[in-house]
């Protein structure tokens, strides 16, 4: 593979997501009242009820505002990663999808330069959301703000290569739309990002250890560490772990052999 | 027609099925440099199957592909990057500008941006699109979408041009402008172009000919020999003569 061939398909793809993201402002701001309406309503409704104690990262008793944001990041990757797996579920439905994986290039490299560039635009509303909820005194250090970039990188990744792997098993866009639901909301939930583990262990031992299992709870437990100034080694083991096995079967799925068209009556002949 | 490696696009003896149920079945095709070749199908022959597996979205169960010289699986890219491509359905980014949309193109291909700037600028003026080069893709009527898509198809200087029924939704009077667009690039550049199409009027002055039927090459020849051979007057008496003998052939 040519360098300077692979950095321009990839400048490329990168820019296409740029220009269509900027093209629907509506996405962008849509995308970022989700997790707002969590921090400004849901937060400070349950402040007072869910009181969280020292847990590591954090060395003092923080603001359920301050627990949540890290979760809300995942939030924003989850949604964002989810919403670009759609996006090429639609691109192929339309057929740009086909323009994309015909380019001479491995398709392994295509894919991985779609679900970066989708994090790219991830990245972007994580910071904007960081700035408003820094006015609404949720202020990790400053050092955190840099720090937490490549584990943003690597859950976004994660959860767009999670997308992508449903993306090419599942065959028709209403389909896709219907899995998101039954993928979205119980990761969100039951995971780390809304309350802490030992507090969910109090009430159902089953459900913790589903939390346990459920990678989204580790890509959040990476990211609050993160911008916290510390690694967690084994939420980012288990994070790097998920996405290289979600991204192979995202790649053996979109593989010729089998075709990445739809097949069940929909194969165009 | 004699396969040639150093041909455009040599297929031999490609097969695929869905399942159980097989597509293609021992297809060869060949398309020499600077020839325009008509593949005549109905709609389930199996044409955008067999594009698909020469455009490597799909990968042949059996059978050899060379593209512009190189083995499409032993060398995807480099034969890949000899195809240009206009999709039976459009493939452009509605969101963006029809620069943007070519820009794009240039990127995946690896040309670099100030090469890519004259390219588009002369592939613009060439279909007189230098005017809409701001347009957003919604903007655009379907004749001039498709225009941008064969714009696009050459601005990586393919030796091989593969067009997939382009022309479905056009009114007469762009699908022809289409046609004489495609035939000048065939001539000019001496690219071997693949035309799939039920339209007959379309291909009446093919250099070449394949009819597929049911996943089969049922005939192949020079158009002229064609309707000579069969006493037709033109390719639409003849595909329908040759189709519904094989319909015949069947029921006895």
């Amino acid at each position: 593979m040519n360098i300077n061939h692979a950095a321009s398909c990839f400048r490329g793809i990168l820019a296409r997501e740029s220009l269509r993201f900027l093209n629907q402002r509506a996405r962008f701001f849509a995308a970022l009242v989700r997790p707002l309406v969590w921090l400004f309503i849901f937060a400070a409704g349950f402040r007072s009820v869910l009181g969280v104690s020292i847990i590591p990262p954090y060395q003092t008793y923080v603001l359920y505002e301050e627990y949540i944001t890290p979760g809300l990041l995942g939030m924003i990757m989850l949604f964002n990663g989810m919403q670009s797996s759609l996006s090429m579920v639609y691109d192929r439905e339309m057929g740009s999808m086909r323009l994309l994986l015909v380019s001479p290039l491995p398709r392994w490299f295509l894919l991985l330069s779609k679900l970066l560039a989708g994090v790219g635009v991830a990245l972007l509303q994580v910071y904007v959301f960081l700035l408003i909820a820094w006015f609404w005194e949720v202020r990790p250090p400053v050092a955190g703000y840099f720090m937490v970039i490549p584990a943003l990188i690597l859950s976004g990744l994660m959860l767009g290569a999670l997308g992508l792997m449903l993306s090419s098993f599942v065959t028709q866009l209403e389909n896709f739309a219907g899995v998101m639901n039954f993928v979205i909301f119980p990761m969100f939930f039951a995971s780390s990002a809304l309350y802490p583990l030992w507090r969910v262990r109090d009430s159902s031992e089953m459900l913790y250890w589903i939390a346990n299992l459920n990678p989204f709870t580790h890509a959040v437990e990476f990211v609050r560490f993160a911008l916290y100034l510390e690694f967690n080694w084994q939420a980012g083991l288990i994070t790097l772990l998920c996405t290289l096995f979600f991204l192979a079967v995202a790649i053996w799925g979109y593989d010729p052999l089998r075709g990445f068209l739809p097949r069940k009556g929909g194969a165009a002949a | 027609m004699t396969t040639d490696t150093n041909a455009s696009l040599s297929a031999r003896n490609i097969n695929f099925s869905f399942g159980r149920k097989p597509v293609l079945d021992n297809v060869e095709i060949n398309v020499p440099n600077g020839k325009f070749v008509a593949l005549l199908g109905q709609n389930g022959a199996g044409k955008t199957t067999l594009f698909s597996i020469i455009t490597g979205l799909y990968a042949a169960h059996g059978g050899e592909i060379s593209i512009g010289g190189f083995d499409l699986r032993k060398n995807t890219q480099r034969a890949l990057g000899s195809i240009g491509v206009v999709f039976q359905r459009p493939t452009l980014d509605r969101d963006l500008t029809v620069r943007q949309n070519l820009r794009y193109f240039c990127n995946l291909h690896g040309i670099s941006a100030a090469d890519a700037h004259k390219r588009i600028d002369i592939a613009l003026a060439g279909y007189g699109l230098s005017d809409l080069h701001k347009r957003k893709v919604t903007q655009l009527s379907g004749g001039q979408q498709r225009r941008v898509e064969l714009a696009r198809a050459t601005l990586h200087d393919p030796r091989f041009l593969l067009l997939d029924e382009p022309t479905v939704g056009l009114d007469h009077a762009n699908r022809m402008e289409f046609v004489s667009n495609v035939k000048a690039l065939c001539k000019e550049r001496s690219l071997g172009v693949l035309w799939a199409t039920h339209l007959m009027d379309e291909v009446e002055d093919a250099d070449y000919v394949y009819i597929l039927h049911h996943g089969k090459i049922l005939f192949e020849g020079g158009s002229e020999d064609l309707l000579e051979t069969h006493g037709k007057n033109s390719i639409a008496e003849l595909y329908s003569h040759l189709t519904s003998k094989q319909a015949d052939a069947k029921i006895l």
